[in-house]
This record gives C-alpha cells, structure tokens and sequence, in this order.
C-alpha cells in the first residue's frame, strides 16, 4: 500500500468522476440535439456556437435560484435526499475495466479503478439498489402527498424492475465465470460479444434498464408532474440539479454497464490487440456508450409513456419469467454443451 | 394463444415506431432560423399600417376620419385642417393635420382599411413591432406615412389653383 497506488486511485477517481459530471452536461446537450432531430427540428443552436455552452447556460440558470425548502418539511432529510441519490450514481463506475494494462511511467496502471473486484457485478446491483432510499426519502420529506406517492411509486418501479435486471446480469456470469467485469471483457474477447449468446439477455437488460432509471417509456415519476407530482416537485435550484444529474449520469452508467456485459466492452476485435490498441481501449468503451445512449434517446423520442399498472405488470408478469427462462436456457446449454464455454 | 399476437403486434409496433422517428431523423429539419432568415408572409397579411399617397405625392388621406369612427378599438385619432393650393397636402378639401393610432389598443382587424373611401390607410406587411415604453406606442402620422414615390414631389405641394377639385378619385374595384 504504497503513495504511489494511492495517487494512482486517487487520479482515477477524480478523472472517473469529472468524466461523468461533464458526461452528463453534454449529455443533457447531446439529448436535446438528438430528440429535436427526430422531431424534425434543430436542437438548441443560440447559446455559443452549435448551442454548445447551452448546458453552461442551464447550470448558471440553476445556481441562481432560489432554494425552497417547504415548511413543514424534514430539513435534514430534504437536503439530503439528492446526495443519497446522486453519490451511488456517481460510484457504480468504479469496477468498470476502461482498458487494459497500460506502462507509464514504468509503472503498470490498469485503466480502471476496482476493475478486479472478485464481486464486481454484485456491487453494481448493490449500488444501485442505494438510489431507491433517496427516491423514497425525497418523496417523503417533502411533506407534500403527491410527491410521497410519486416517491412510492417511482421506488415500486425500481425495485421490481431490479430483479429482472439482476438476472440479465447472470447470463453473462455463467459465460465468463466470474463476477468479476475484468473477467467477463477478457472472455468476451476469447470468445465473442455476449450480445451473440444472450441476445434474450441483452433485450431484458435493455427494457429493466430504462425502467430502472426512471427514463421513458417508463418515467411515470417524471411525467406525474404533469399528472399530480413527482418525488422531487418540491425541489429547486441546485438539489433539483442533483436530481437531474442522477438520471443522465445512470443513463451514462447504464449503457456503461450494457457495453461492458453484452457489447464488449473495451475490445474491438482487430483494434485492440494492436501493441498501441491498449490506449484506445477508453474511447472505444466511449464510443459503445455514446451508441447506446443515443438508442435510449431514441426510444424517448418514439415511444408513450406506459401506465403504472401495465408498468407493474410487465415487470412481474413478463420480463421476469423471460429472464429466468433465460437464465435456465443459458445455464442447459452450458451443461449439454460444455466445450464451447471452456475457461 | 392471443397473448402471443398481442406481444407480437407490440413488438411490431415498437420497431414501427422506432422506424419512423429514424426516418424523420434523416430528412432535413423545417426550422426557420428567425432573425437570420424571415418567413414572407401570405397575401392580405395585417401587419403594421401604411399612410398612402399618389404618385405624384400628394397623400391620398382626406382627414375624414371613417377609419377612426370604424375602429372597434377606438385606436386612432384623426385631426383635420383645411388644404390651400400654397400647401396642398391632399388633393381635396381637406387633409389629416394629425394622425396617431395607439399600437396598444389597435387589434389589426382592418377594419379602418376597409372603410377608408380613398384607400389611404392601408395594412402591411412589418410584424416587428416591438417597442419599450408607452409613449412610443402611439404611432403617428410622420411615422406611418409611405416615402414619397419615384416622380413625385414631397408635401406639401404648392400647385396651379383650380386642378384638384375632388377628394374621393374614381377607383377601380381591388383586386385582392
């Protein structure tokens, strides 16, 4: 345990979590670009050239407003719900492997911070479990009742959405065997993508993931501010940012997560076993996210909010049969069919 | 067994859906970019109003104030005064000394168009109207009135005696 390993962590983190913050400025921008696109309009154009300071434009707007804090509300709890939000956002990245083994300096870096944690995918579905408790206490100490049954049920939502996404985790475990995500892009790079053997898989990643994020066609909590109210209508000025910031950067991290499991993650197929590929490593796993992100812009754009009652429905009564079938079809054929999967 | 048809019918209309916004995607946006380029507006646009005059310049108003008595809004104000042949404003008797319509109160209806006998107020084609105080709501004469045409000379007009004899000219039927 050395100064130099913790300056080495402590370089990543702050690059990791700098990276997101901006990540989620321009992606804020990038969405607005991209659903204006599919509306067959441009985007925001006036703020700087190309609208680029337009994320610059809405975060000054958000500083300078006024913080409300509602009368009879839990003050300690209101300011905070968006910390116990945002943070476990922020932190899931840090078992995703951004690279390989790089040499600087003489040293050997990994480019990524736990990337080796022997349980990294149950960390992740750990973590993310954490952001259901800010939802849920943001809600409730608004002391405001539309804003508690939005909280409820945006909580509802995620949680059983969790499930199914936990077991669309299981598929690619079992492929590589380990939890480890290090250990599942050196096997997706021995024997192919796993988006070619759990393409089930990869669908119910996709679905739960929406849902789980609270992004459309699943963001009844958002849009009950059309409705009646959501969990954070009492909110302004910065925490209402926090608030903002936790959706885009799951966003982020969820397509993060996706390409890692199912696409690969760091690994081109002739690029990246180049002696220089190793460097290129982040910005290809840049480059699947950027993708990603853009199809979960696209499905907003396309698609109806669904009710909460078919919400709920699909969550219990489809997609977690689905996943569990496939976890049952993956774990047969691995059994009848042991020799393609050897590690 | 319609359970399945039913996923299968959503799952169709999803990718339906998704083909649709893509194709959208693709063609070019119909956004305008205002200021940088205007939109031309339709024919027998209301925009702002226009005082006209005769080729020769005198101007075609006749202080008659119709346009002021027509006007639901009670925007305009007219004030006349007597024409000599010295200084002809107008040919005719009469001429529109003042002439002010209050922007705030002015609904654009046209009216005050409609009832002018000599076709001298007119409504055109300026929508930028924007204005930062009250006072320079009310739009006067020396604001309202068209230059003087290619030919004519400015009012008031000294003349021969005798030639303008008629206020309201023969006209023909308009065309739009």
């Amino acid at each position: 345990m050395d100064v130099a390993l913790w300056i080495e962590w402590i370089i990543k983190a702050l690059i990791l979590v700098l990276g997101l913050l901006t990540g989620f400025a321009y992606l804020t921008y990038m969405e607005r670009k991209f659903l204006a696109r599919f509306q067959n309009r441009y985007g925001p154009n006036r703020a700087g050239p190309f609208g680029l300071l337009q994320p610059v434009a809405d975060g000054v707007k958000l500083i300078f407003k006024e913080e409300l804090i509602p009368a009879q509300a839990d003050k300690l709890i209101f300011m905070a719900a968006p910390i116990i939000t945002t943070v476990p956002a922020l932190i899931i990245l840090g078992v995703l492997p951004f690279g390989g083994v790089v040499n600087i300096m003489g040293r050997e870096v990994p480019l990524s911070i736990a990337g080796n944690l022997n349980v990294g995918v149950l960390y992740i579905a750990a973590i993310t479990s954490i952001s259901v408790y800010g939802i849920v206490l943001a809600g409730w100490s608004s002391n405001n009742k539309y804003a508690t049954m939005g909280g409820i049920r945006s909580s509802a939502q995620m949680i059983s959405y969790e499930l199914a996404l936990a077991l669309s985790f299981v598929g690619p475990i079992m492929l590589a065997g380990s939890l480890s995500l290090a250990d599942i892009v050196e096997e997706q790079m021995r024997i192919g993508w796993f988006i070619i053997y759990q393409p089930i898989g990869f669908v119910i990643f996709l679905i739960a993931a929406l849902a789980e994020i609270n992004r459309a066609p699943f963001d009844m909590p958002e849009a009950e501010q059309e409705l009646t109210a959501g969990y954070h209508v009492e909110y302004s000025g910065m925490k209402f940012a926090l608030f903002m910031m936790t959706e885009y950067i799951k966003m982020i991290v969820v397509s993060a997560i996706a390409a890692t499991l199912f696409l690969g993650g760091y690994h081109l197929p002739f690029v990246t076993d180049q002696p220089w590929g190793v460097w290129l490593g982040p910005f290809i796993l840049i480059g699947k996210i950027i993708l990603l992100l853009w199809g979960i812009i696209w499905v907003r754009a396309t698609l109806p909010r669904v009710r909460y009652d078919q919400l709920m429905a699909m969550g219990w009564k489809v997609l977690l049969p689905i996943a569990l079938f496939n976890v049952f079809l993956t774990s047969v054929i691995m059994v009848l069919f042991p020799n393609w999967f050897s590690h | 067994m319609s359970f399945v048809k039913d996923t299968l019918d959503g799952v169709k209309a999803t990718f339906t859906g998704l083909a649709t916004t893509f194709r959208e995607m693709v063609r070019p946006p119909v956004t305008i970019q205002y200021p940088e380029e205007k939109r031309p507006v339709r024919p027998r646009f209301k925009g702002r109003h226009v005082l006209k005059r005769y080729d020769n310049g005198l101007e075609k108003c006749i202080g008659c104030s119709l346009c002021s008595a027509a006007c639901p809004a009670d925007a305009i104000f007219v004030e006349s005064a007597e024409n000599t042949d010295d200084e002809r404003y107008s040919p005719g008797e009469r001429y529109a000394r003042v002439y002010e319509i209050n922007m705030l109160r002015c609904i654009f209806c046209g009216y005050c168009e409609d009832a002018c006998p000599t076709e001298a107020i007119v409504l055109g084609d300026n929508y930028e109207l924007s204005f930062t105080d009250r006072r320079s709501s009310i739009y006067t004469k020396e604001f309202l009135i068209e230059p003087v045409p290619e030919g004519g000379k400015a009012t008031p007009q000294k003349v021969e005696p005798g030639i303008y004899t008629r206020s309201v000219p023969a006209m023909k039927d308009p065309e739009d």
